[in-house]
């Protein structure tokens, strides 16, 4: 299982965001993209999702060319893929179990019993029980988070997308997070991809790394890379605090 | 060029929404859930702007219509036909395009730009169509209504008012009420409050899902349904009166 991205560009009015994009992702390994902010990588995610359109280039699930699909036959990619995003965009008028229910509501012909024994599961799984009832509003960041998760795997997707996972949470939660989505990963066989610039999560998890700069692929490795990278962009971002620079001393 | 992008922008907006719906029955539960925001959520509001303004309608009129040579039971045909025809079915309308079109867009708008609406998208859900279809078919089906009552609230506004200031006694407002009442007004503003009921709420649909940005964003949208959703109401009030009643 494997996601390709061939080639791809992709531009807003004049603004060149993406520019000859190229890039496999394989299932079983933590996936991140990484790069500074406005490098381009939640464009790159996007494209991959559906979310924009891209000028030029292909995007291919399993040999499914996604890219010129249209809706309908987008549809059936688009019910494989998982997405946590950056805000855990819960559905606001919809308590815990009504946003984790959504797609099964909307796709599945489970009973309400099955489709409340799924929501349930994934809310375990994701370490939350007790909050069906409670609405987006009373959660903490790391709970909508959380939720987020129990959301996208609830309809056991076969690629998960998470789009800066752990921005806003504090150091101990994110690790939590991290942890949670590298666990769903093995654990359900699924093909992760995770944006980010959380340094934490590149040293700790990055079994494929991709550097995006200036809307290109900078440099793609393994976490036990990084360190004897001799280039000066790749450098100056993952090493940018003291104590990065101490640890790849 | 603004302009043209916009009506094509709407064109294809409108297109999307009738795509095969992913579930119906959750679409049914839907727009019973909007007839209920939109009608019972706008009976309050309504209501209490129709009886203030067929009051306000009767003593207008009687202060405008004294003469011997006007009967007294003109004014209850002029409160009539006034609400009937413009008042209730326009007037509150614009007042819903106040309430019900900025709540559309400014709900929209949040839900663009907290990414809620990219989630359904991920999942595979027309959203434009799951979120919008429902308000503008419940809109369509419970405004007529609440127009309606709207109507017979305004016209006993207007009795009361009369009784009340004793420039018109009951039994002349009754008389006027029941003198040359033509049924095809009623028809001519339930079909008006259709057209209003769909500009309302695509209009405002419309401002709210191209959303871009944020808080401030959402806020300009709403302002925009509202002011694009006013315009075209008297705009489309005009045609209809042109063609239907003329």
């Amino acid at each position: 299982m494997k996601i390709e991205v061939k080639n791809i560009y992709k531009s807003f009015g004049n603004k060149q965001v993406l520019e000859d994009v190229s890039v496999t992702f394989e299932k079983g390994k933590m996936n991140l993209v990484i790069g500074g902010s406005g490098s381009g990588k939640t464009v790159l995610i996007k494209c991959m999702v559906g979310l924009y359109e891209v000028d030029k280039g292909q995007i291919v699930y399993d040999d499914r060319n996604f890219s010129d699909m249209d809706f309908k036959e987008r549809k059936h990619i688009r019910q494989e893929i998982g997405m946590v995003f950056q805000g855990g965009a819960l559905f606001d008028s919809l308590n815990v179990e009504k946003n984790i229910m959504f797609g099964l509501n909307m796709f599945s012909t489970m009973s309400r019993e099955e489709k409340l024994d799924r929501v349930n599961f994934c809310l375990q799984r994701v370490n939350l029980p007790n909050v069906n009832k409670l609405f987006p509003s009373e959660l903490s960041g790391g709970m909508k988070k959380r939720v987020a998760i129990a959301r996208a795997i609830a309809m056991k997707p076969k690629y998960l997308f998470c789009d800066e996972p752990n921005s806003g949470l504090d150091p101990r939660t994110s690790i939590v997070i991290d942890n949670l989505i590298e666990e769903i990963t093995k654990e359900f066989d699924i093909l992760t991809i995770i944006n980010t610039h959380d340094m934490n999560t590149v040293v700790e998890m990055g079994e494929n790394i991709v550097y995006i700069h200036k809307g290109k692929v900078w440099w793609e490795g393994t976490n036990h890379e990084i360190y004897d990278v001799d280039n000066k962009e790749f450098n100056d971002f993952i090493f940018a605090s003291r104590i990065m620079k101490k640890l790849k001393k | 060029m603004h302009t043209l992008f916009h009506i094509g922008r709407y064109c294809i907006f409108m297109k999307g929404l009738f795509l095969k719906p992913e579930k119906i029955s959750v679409y049914y539960k839907q727009i019973k859930l909007e007839m209920i925001d939109i009608g019972y959520g706008s009976l309050g509001i309504s209501v209490l702007i129709s009886v203030f303004m067929g009051a306000v309608l009767t003593i207008q009129s009687v202060h405008n219509l004294v003469s011997p040579l006007v009967p007294i039971y003109a004014i209850a045909i002029v409160t009539r036909d006034a609400v009937i025809l413009e008042f209730s079915p326009t007037v509150v309308c614009l007042v819903l395009a106040g309430k019900v079109g900025s709540s559309i867009a400014s709900q929209l708008g949040t839900m663009r730009v907290t990414e809620q609406i990219d989630a359904l998208e991920i999942m595979g859900i027309n959203s434009s169509g799951y979120l919008v279809l429902p308000k503008i078919i419940a809109a369509m089906l419970i405004l007529p209504f609440l127009i309606l009552i709207t109507m017979f609230v305004g016209i006993g506004g207007g009795w009361m008012a009369g009784s009340i200031t004793g420039l018109i006694n009951s039994h002349e407002f009754r008389r006027g009420l029941l003198s040359g009442f033509d049924t095809y007004n009623i028809t001519f503003a339930s079909i008006k409050v259709v057209m209003f009921a769909f500009i309302i709420t695509s209009v405002s649909a419309y401002q709210g899902f191209y959303t871009e940005g944020g808080a401030l964003e959402v806020g300009q949208s709403s302002t925009r349904a509202v002011v694009w959703s006013s315009v075209l109401i008297l705009f489309m009030d005009y045609v209809l009166t042109q063609l239907l009643l003329i």
